[in-house]
């Protein structure tokens, strides 16, 4: 989701290549049906992401359960709290199934849980949407340093972060491949870099 | 003058709260970004005018079918409505516009205000820049009077209309109304009819669709075109049958008996004649052409009711779409201040 600084020399690690994030995913759908049951559930996926991890979620909750789960989206931007602070976003769509979302199971669905903010503006959308029974939180990626007090139903791993430190999620949908790297900013030359910033 | 804005900005940038810091969103791709005030359709290129009508199209997306057709997007900020001229369809537009996005909406109209009891344009300015208004929608029947407004006042000035000048909101509405039942407006033919000469809202559907692409005809009788109408990126046709005939779209414009001081015709009945949009008429445009009206409507003069509510007429749409489309204006414009005002842009 998030570009890191151009100049800062930084270490990549791959933490999950293609096999492991199928593996991931598979085993968030089981997670999914144990804890739901016949019940049906709603996958809505946060942009841009997060669509694609929920339509890769569904097609196994799909095969596994062998009932049609539904899916959709649910674009956040316009309840952010920070529109005020950064340039004017581009909305992405917002598509909820044919059968709403009143007295559902929902599962909101993204790439990375970080502050927690993003998670807050989803709630709060939903909240416009219906009501639903239940809303649970399915992410592929945990990195800690959260903001508010939310916490993830399903997390596909968690991975400690300092804060400086980026995860990238790439998908084959958007980026062409399928991996999930952290960047963590070389610490001497990265200072180094900081303050040379801070002279100019 | 300059002293006291940029102290008031000061103060504004001192009292912001100061929050955790959030984890760096820098997007992919540079923003586009609106003009700091909307005056003039001419003055949205061609990515920016499209970035309008797709977030106009998010919106409308995000609240279909919803029981809270509301969003919380602007909470806090202050849109005045400033209307000098009289208006429905635009000051209720931009009102609702305002209320969807959870703004406060102050709406101030000329009469029953000091305007009236001979206060100037610029006093009014400075009582608006004192209540310390975000946004300013104004509608005047000067010429410009926007464009003076916006050297008077901090917040956000959206023209809705100008004398005989421009309504850039109007044009976006008309976009959007025709992108979403033609697809893309590149190489599409619309005609515009009518009263061209005091017409502001064909000068920014002129210079809007023209930069989307659209291949656009004006008819009217000579003397209700304005000087230097050469220039404008359009061809110009005196017979409205022969131009209608395959056309996309068309628009027919009021005519404006308000403005009209001399003859500029010799009888309403010759130019419904001549310029009207009847029954025959309307057959002549291609199959799935749409016919547009920015209102309101002087039915049996430029239209007659049989086409105006008949099919392909999107009349109707138009104005449902002016809400959707204000929303994304006023979004646009009023996000991202503090970082504007922190110079990090």
């Amino acid at each position: 989701m998030t570009v890191s600084p151009v100049t800062a020399p930084e270490i990549r690690t791959e933490i999950l290549g293609p096999p492991d994030i199928a593996r991931t995913i598979d085993r968030i759908a089981h997670q999914i049906l144990e804890r739901n049951g016949d019940r049906p559930v709603v996958l809505l996926g946060i942009p841009t992401r997060g669509v694609h991890l929920a339509r890769r979620l569904g097609e196994r909750l799909t095969a596994f359960a062998d009932r049609p789960t539904a899916v959709g989206s649910l674009d956040i931007t316009l309840y952010r709290d920070d529109l005020r602070r950064h340039p004017p976003r581009a909305l992405e769509e917002t598509r909820l199934p044919p059968g709403g979302v009143d007295d559902a199971v929902v599962i909101l669905v993204d790439d990375v849980l970080y502050s927690g903010r993003t998670i807050r503006a989803a709630l709060d959308a939903l909240r416009d949407h219906g009501r639903p029974a239940i809303v649970q939180l399915a992410v592929l990626v945990d990195r800690g340093h959260r903001q508010l007090p939310i916490r993830a139903d399903y997390v596909g791993k968690n991975i400690p972060t300092a804060f400086g430190d980026d995860v990238a999620v790439h998908l084959v949908e958007i980026d062409g491949m399928d991996s999930v790297e952290l960047a963590r900013a070389v610490p001497t030359r990265g200072a180094a870099a900081q303050s040379r910033q801070g002279a100019v | 003058m300059t002293t006291t804005v940029r102290q008031i900005e000061q103060g504004r940038a001192a009292s912001g709260p100061t929050a955790p810091p959030t984890p760096a969103q820098t997007p992919d791709t540079a923003p586009i970004r609106l003009p700091r005030h909307l005056l003039s359709a001419g003055d949205l290129n061609r990515a920016t005018a499209e970035h309008v009508l797709s977030t106009a199209e998010r919106i409308e997306q995000a609240i279909a079918g919803r029981e809270v057709r509301k969003l919380p997007t602007l909470r806090g900020r202050t849109v005045v409505n400033l209307f000098f001229e009289d208006s429905t369809r635009t000051r209720i537009s931009f009102e609702l516009a305002a209320k969807r996005l959870s703004a406060d909406v102050i709406t101030f109209s000329a009469k029953g205000s000091s305007v009236s009891k001979g206060e100037s344009l610029k006093d009014t300015a400075w009582t608006l820049q004192a209540m310390g208004a975000d946004a300013v929608v104004c509608r005047h029947s000067s010429s410009g009077a926007p464009q003076q407004l916006s050297a008077w006042v901090d917040g956000h000035v959206i023209n809705a209309g100008d004398g005989t000048h421009e309504h850039p909101t109007q044009a976006l509405l008309d976009a959007y109304t025709l992108r979403r039942h033609l697809g893309p407006l590149v190489g599409r033919r619309i005609v515009v009819v009518g009263d061209v000469l005091h017409s502001r809202v064909a000068r920014s559907n002129v210079l809007l669709l023209s930069t989307l692409g659209a291949q656009l005809t004006l008819v009217a009788p000579p003397t209700l075109l304005p000087v230097g109408v050469q220039a404008w990126p359009v061809e110009v046709s005196y017979d409205l049958d022969a131009a209608l005939v395959g056309a996309d779209a068309v628009m027919m414009l009021r005519v404006q008996r308000e403005r009209m001081s001399g003859a500029f015709f010799p009888t309403a009945r010759e130019y419904s004649r001549s310029y009207g949009l009847d029954g025959r008429r309307r057959a002549l445009i291609a199959p799935h052409g749409i016919v547009l009206h920015p209102g309101p409507m002087n039915r049996g003069m430029e239209i007659t009711p049989q086409v105006a509510d008949g099919a392909g007429s999107v009349i109707v749409e138009q104005v449902a779409n002016g809400v959707t489309v204000r929303m994304a204006v006023l979004y646009l414009l009023l996000s991202g201040e503090i970082e504007m005002a922190g110079g990090t842009a």
